[in-house]
């Protein structure tokens, strides 16, 4: 056929992959419109730095460990959105799904006397069958997800107030939910995680190497396997520098230091949707049916199925979502899950870099985007800025997001067909 | 050439409602050989490829696979039994690479986990024994392929499951002169290999440039089943617009078969 340039491994011409090489592909990619999480990565930077440099209580312990609670709910619906944004669909009832998940797990608390670990599975079983429905009547239905979930948009602000009996709020007092949101770890034991994190990701980058190495095929090069490793170390370590030192206002009274529980909830969750979407059958179906549904059913995947499923994992996160925003305000109201949450939370994935059109997207999108809101939301609240300003920047910031996505989309378009 | 079909179709009619889109259609297809199934827009060449799919299931005939008599109720039984179409719009992921689009709705797994690098060697060992070499990397997004370049990823997917008779859709319909040719020469390879290839072309230089017989469908009838050496360019062109050429095709239209407006050409040989 056409000329075959270098190396002929196993057959097929492949390229060894250098450093400078892997560079270059990466270069290509992102001018060939896969950004990835990069302008969110970039963003978060930049809006960080300003935000230190005008108030330098920003990047103090007691602020930054206050934004992994502060940024918790809009992480975890947004992890769940990525999954309905992945196959193009969108979820809007996932901000008040939430908040009805709280509220049972509250009712059942308080009104009902429950212990804590029948009244979080009850709430997340709740996020479930929310899931479910909805789901349902996209998958089986054919209803558009727009329609279906703006309708339980509706529903369950309804609900909601109904179960709070027209508005009431009901406040929690259960020692376990409030120290979710509310406590932090251990010195020791915040180390010991950090540490178990960066050598369980350096175990799983090496063996994988060595594993494809084993067989002959195509590894990335150790100075980037390095470089990730290294880079993931950073962005553990420096945090939990942080995050250990005394941040009480009186120490004396009452210590507080550690990493937020909060974050590893979070971390645990984003390692099993990474884990679920990148190394499973079912995340390689999911991506599918995002990309060309056509091409998925002519596979044998069940496109059905895993559209319901996808519904149920967003429903899911966001029962989590609410039972750590009942845990953070100790209470819960009529307004627990709406406001901007679930807005918040779309902008979250958008602005990690989950694609609005379907096929791209990663639970880490979740977690940078809801980052970025949550950083903005947070240094604009300390720079004095009113609730009007911060949502026009947050909107504005959302559009930028959603551009750099479809603009992306087009050149990828573009350059696709060469 | 081998003697025995490995797919034969005989007396196929398949009806949507009152319309009858075939009628009593044979084919055969030989382990080695290409068949270029040829006809002209609605003659019946999607219906009967998707008859032996089994995405349609036939009213009458017999599907015979390998000496054995079969029914074909779904994808998945003509998968299993080794029959692979790939369709004119190839059905790929363009969010997906090229390792994964081959094994997609098949993922190779270990435990729960994926197995990439057994998909990995597999499909680098099917595009090997294509002899394509054309692709920088097995991990690049399918969008980053050329038209060409899709359609042999197509057709690899379609090779991967040790099948033995791979039906193609127009897979130059789309393409430049260069990778026409490319993708030519890659279902030639197939026949070479021992597959049954059956391709569905409008094009007759594609048709005479690969194929070992051709296959006239004419108003879901099949005209002439014929080796592609034996007859020429403009029998082919009368066979898929007249329905026969000279002695060869359908006995002459009865006038009362048709509406009038079909032309009557003078009566050739009979059958």
């Amino acid at each position: 056929m056409s000329t075959t340039t270098t190396t002929t491994a196993g057959g097929v011409q492949v390229v060894k992959p250098t450093v400078a090489g892997f560079f270059h592909d990466y270069w290509g990619k992102v001018r060939g419109g896969d950004l990835g999480s990069l302008p969110a990565v970039i963003g978060l930077i930049i809006l960080s730095l300003i935000f230190g440099i005008a108030r330098d209580t920003f990047f103090s312990s007691l602020n930054f460990a206050n934004l992994f609670s502060q940024g918790a709910q809009y992480i975890f619906i947004a992890m769940g959105l990525v999954f309905v944004l992945l196959l193009g669909e969108i979820d809007l009832s996932a901000g008040f799904a939430s908040g009805v998940c709280g509220a049972i797990m509250a009712i059942l608390l308080t009104n009902h006397g429950w212990p804590w670990y029948g009244a979080i599975p009850a709430a997340m079983v709740t996020g479930i069958v929310i899931g479910f429905v909805l789901g349902f009547m996209v998958a089986k239905l054919g209803i558009p997800s727009f329609v279906v979930t703006l309708a339980a948009f509706l529903a369950f602000q309804g609900i909601l107030l109904y179960l709070l009996g027209g508005g009431k709020n009901i406040s929690i007092t259960d020692t376990f939910v409030l120290k979710l949101a509310n406590s932090n770890l251990s010195v020791a034991l915040s180390w010991a995680l950090t540490i178990v994190a960066i050598v369980g990701y350096a175990v799983v980058q090496l063996s994988r190497v060595r594993s494809r190495a084993a067989r002959g095929l195509v590894t990335d090069p150790m100075g980037i396997v390095a470089m990730r490793i290294a880079g993931l170390a950073v962005v553990l370590i420096i945090p939990t520098i942080v995050l250990t030192q005394e941040r009480s206002i009186n120490p004396v009274l009452n210590s507080v230091k550690g990493v937020p529980i909060v974050v590893p909830i979070i971390a645990v969750f984003l390692v099993i949707w990474t884990f679920i979407l990148g190394r499973t059958t079912y995340g390689r179906h999911v991506y599918a049916v995002g990309g060309n549904t056509e091409a998925a059913r002519r596979a044998g995947i069940p496109v059905d199925r895993i559209r319901i499923s996808v519904f149920i994992i967003c429903s899911f996160m966001a029962s989590i979502g609410g039972i750590l925003a009942v845990s953070r305000a100790n209470s819960v109201d009529p307004n627990t899950g709406g406001s901007n949450i679930l807005l918040y939370s779309v902008g979250a994935a958008v602005i990690g870099g989950t694609s609005l059109f379907g096929g791209k997207g990663k639970a880490i999108n979740a977690v940078i985007g809801g980052a970025v809101i949550t950083v903005i939301d947070n240094g604009m609240g300390l720079l004095g800025y009113s609730a009007g300003t911060k949502y026009i920047v947050t909107g504005l910031i959302l559009l930028v997001a959603a551009s750099v996505d479809a603009l992306a989309r087009r050149r990828a378009a573009a350059t696709g067909n060469r | 050439m081998a003697a025995t079909p490995l797919l034969e179709l005989s007396g196929i009619d398949k009806s949507f409602g009152p319309v009858q889109v075939l009628h009593d259609v044979g084919l055969s297809v030989y382990p080695g050989e290409v068949t270029a199934l040829v006809g002209d827009n609605g003659a019946g060449k999607s219906t009967l490829v998707k008859c032996v799919s089994g995405i349609y299931t036939i009213d009458k005939g017999t599907i015979t696979f390998d000496g054995n008599p079969v029914a074909i109720h779904s994808p998945r039984e003509a998968a299993a039994l080794g029959i692979e179409v790939v369709y004119q719009d190839l059905a790929l992921c363009d969010n997906l690479d090229i390792v994964q689009n081959m094994f997609l709705g098949r993922e190779k797994t270990r435990g729960i986990v994926l197995d990439e690098p057994t998909m990995e060697q597999m499909a680098g060992d099917t595009l090997a024994s294509l002899s394509v070499r054309t692709v920088k990397s097995l991990r690049q997004l399918v969008a980053s392929l050329s038209g060409g370049q899709r359609q042999t990823v197509a057709i690899a997917k379609a090779v991967l499951w040790n099948s033995r008779v791979v039906i193609l859709d127009e897979p130059t319909a789309a393409l430049g002169v260069a990778q026409t040719a490319q993708v030519l020469e890659l279902v030639r390879r197939l026949a070479d290999n021992g597959l049954g290839v059956v391709l569905i072309s409008h094009n007759m230089n594609d048709v005479f440039a690969v194929s070992d017989r051709i296959a006239a469908l004419y108003l879901g009838r099949m005209a002439a089943q014929v080796k592609a050496t034996e007859v020429t360019h403009s029998q082919i062109v009368e066979l898929i617009t007249a329905g026969r050429s000279g002695n060869i095709g359908l006995p002459p239209e009865k006038p009362s078969d048709f509406n009038g407006d079909v032309v009557d050409i003078t009566p050739g040989g009979d059958q």
